[in-house]
């Protein structure tokens, strides 16, 4: 079977962030960039379950500039066995990226397609449904465990909801959204590394897939939150309760 | 170009530094003290770094390795430096740089796949047995004898500072086997730990404190003569390429170190107030911290050299016995002068420039002392 795993290019979670002086989007300069946390789980899923089916092929995608090869061949060092990269230097929305998604499925017929439950910088959380919608394909969102039927039609997968876990079963194929308790991705090792050199690393300039990308929001402003300040004694419970509603205004 | 991108910025080595740095900041770091307390490293650590391909960096694919150059190991030496335990990564080093690299060289077939693949897998943990109570820096003095009887050694004497007395599995042993040849009566033999007549005791050091340096007792140890690794008449000659090897980890790590060092105390001093003022806005710490860099950016400069001739296989041996010695010297000048700046803190062990202070000391001891490598040094510049 094949398993198409979705992978953004985001600035390390531990990267400071610092605004433009405009407000609207981040100083890229000295960021570090990864792939999507929850990409990178995505990722190692798909990899668990082509250790355990063999012929599984895992494919990568992702939509970006050409820099986004850094983070596909993290993903082929990892074990993943090819990787498409659509090649744009414009702002893809989710319902874009679920457009350009829904194209190549096309293409390359997977019988899954893994991804991120979000990406950390927008926080969107909306592309994996929207592709779910485009094709008609049963979709599983915030998965915390995959169990692929043995027939390889359908799937057992059990979602993180309020309070509690929800378990559905779905007909493949079918679109997955990766939580963060799904698993522990596994780093590259350096046999995988030197191999990932070698695999196949396929450029498609976006403009060739004749998919309508026009950005449909814009970002008005960005804004980081209020800086932390140090804490503060009060000599007592009086004051505190003043301190409380005069200048924090919480009661 | 940023400096050293001629030697490893590639995207694999860019790539490869990464995972290294994962496995060390999440695998090692947070178990730092607790290695201390044990005295040694947990040896479930190795398997770990044998699946990623860490401890065979530079060694034959047929026997696990990775068949790369020395660019791709001196990636994996400087992420390991900052393990924040120096003990812990003198005895991985020990097991990549110390105890393996004759072994790759010179052993047979059939002992590489005894002894060389397990310890790249991480199954195994080497030591390397040269130095005796009697014998340091003098290595042709040593006495432990290796006694030929029918297909076997029998070994008897004592091997003195041992790293990885505790954990290892097998020894990569000096000894004399031939009294009579001078340089050509030395061999290096594959020792198992739990052989009979094999014992041994460990030591309490002052400082790298995660590892599990010893004493050991040779009563009649019996091994196969198949456990000798290349020419049983070129143990001495050997054992002088291997520790090329071991001297490029201090070269290596130093710098690394002494720049992990120079930036927490720049930290704390930025931030502690004495007479009304941040430590490093007085001049004499700004000059403090700008002495520092300029020797420590020589440092790695120096080390850079190094790796490259390494990497292009050029004899090293006049740059390596330098570098070792100034390499070191940096350090210990580095962790000195962080103390003095961190006060009182810089005395306590949860410290990182106490660390250094304590653990840099060895490194212009071990593998080759200051004083033994400028005697290599003035032999080839011949003053
Ligand atoms: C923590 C630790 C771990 C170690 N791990 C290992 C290990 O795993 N395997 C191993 O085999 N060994 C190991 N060693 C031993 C180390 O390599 C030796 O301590 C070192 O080679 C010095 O030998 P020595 O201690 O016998 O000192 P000596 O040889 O007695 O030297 C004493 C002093 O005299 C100086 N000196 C020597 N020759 C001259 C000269 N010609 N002129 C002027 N001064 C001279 C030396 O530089 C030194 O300062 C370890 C040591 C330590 C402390």
């Amino acid at each position: 079977m094949k398993i198409l795993v979705c992978v953004k290019r985001v600035p390390d979670p531990e990267t400071v962030i610092k605004l433009t002086p405009e407000g609207a989007s981040i100083v890229t300069d000295n960021v570090k960039w990864v792939i999507n946390p929850f990409d990178e789980i995505a990722i190692e899923e798909a990899l668990r379950i082509k250790e355990k089916a063999a012929g599984t092929e895992v494919v990568l995608l992702s939509i970006g500039q050409k820099t986004a090869q850094e983070q596909l061949r993290t993903g082929l060092a990892m074990g993943a066995d090819r990787a498409i990269l659509v090649l744009t230097d414009q702002v893809v929305e989710p319902l874009a990226v679920a457009r350009v998604i829904e194209k190549l499925v096309g293409t390359e017929k997977p019988e899954l397609i893994l991804m991120g439950k979000q990406a950390i910088d927008d926080d969107s959380n909306c592309a994996g449904q929207m592709v779910a919608e485009l094709l008609g394909w049963p979709q599983a969102t915030f998965a915390s465990k995959v169990v692929l039927g043995g027939d390889q039609k359908g799937a057992q997968v059990t979602r993180e909801v309020d309070g509690g876990l929800e378990t559905l079963a779905i007909p493949l194929p079918a679109v997955v959204t990766a939580d963060l308790r799904l698993n522990e991705p596994r780093y590259a090792s350096l046999p995988g590394i030197m191999k990932a050199r070698k695999k196949e690393l396929k450029e498609i300039p976006l403009a060739e897939l004749g998919v309508d990308v026009a950005p449909r929001t814009r970002i008005v402003k960005l804004e980081t939150p209020p800086k932390r300040t140090g804490g503060r004694k009060v000599g007592s419970v009086q004051e505190l309760v003043q301190v409380l509603h005069d200048e924090a205004k919480v009661i | 170009m940023t400096a050293g991108d001629d030697i490893y910025g590639s995207a694999e080595h860019l790539a490869f530094r990464e995972t290294v740095r994962k496995f060390v900041q999440s695998e090692l770091v947070p178990r730092a003290r607790e290695f201390d307390h044990l005295g040694r490293i947990d040896k479930t650590v190795y398997p770990k770094m044998g699946a990623l391909g860490l401890l065979g960096i530079r060694w034959d694919p047929q026997y696990g390795g990775q068949g790369l150059d020395y660019s791709y190991h001196a990636v994996f030496l400087e992420e390991l430096a900052l393990c924040d335990n120096a003990g812990v990564a003198m005895g991985i080093s020990v097991q990549t740089d110390m105890a393996t690299p004759a072994l790759a060289r010179f052993g047979s077939d059939a002992l590489k796949r005894k002894y060389l693949t397990p310890a790249i897998r991480g199954e195994h943990v080497g030591a390397i047995a040269v130095t005796e109570p009697g014998a340091g820096s003098d290595v042709a003095a040593i006495k432990t004898r290796a006694v030929r009887k029918g297909d076997e050694w029998v070994i008897n004497g004592s091997k003195m500072f041992i790293t990885n007395a505790a954990t290892a599995d097998w020894l990569c042993l000096l000894a004399v086997t031939d009294p009579e040849a001078g340089y050509g009566g030395f061999s290096q033999i594959i020792v198992p730990t739990d052989r009979p007549g094999l014992t041994y005791q460990l030591l309490d050091k002052i400082g790298n404190k995660g590892s599990d340096t010893g004493l050991f007792f040779f009563e009649d140890v019996r091994v196969p003569l198949s456990n000798t690794i290349g020419d049983p008449h070129r143990g001495f000659q050997q054992q002088m390429n291997q520790f090329q090897d071991e001297r490029m980890v201090p070269i290596v790590m130093a710098p690394v170190v002494s720049r992990q060092v120079w930036e927490a105390t720049l930290k704390h001093s930025q931030e502690r107030v004495v007479f009304g003022k941040p430590l490093a806005k007085m001049q004499v710490n700004q000059h403090k911290f700008v002495d520092m860099m300029i020797q420590i950016t020589a440092a790695e400069e120096f080390a850079r050299r190094c790796i490259r001739k390494v990497v292009r296989g050029e004899d090293a041996t006049l740059d390596i016995s330098m570098a070792k010695v100034f390499c070191t010297a940096v350090e210990q000048f580095v962790a000195n002068t962080c103390v003095q700046l961190f006060g009182g803190a810089g005395y306590c062990w949860e410290n990182p420039a106490a660390r250094a202070f304590v653990d840099s000391r060895l490194v212009s001891i071990g593998g080759g002392a200051d004083e033994v490598m400028k005697q290599v040094v003035a032999k080839i510049l011949q003053v």
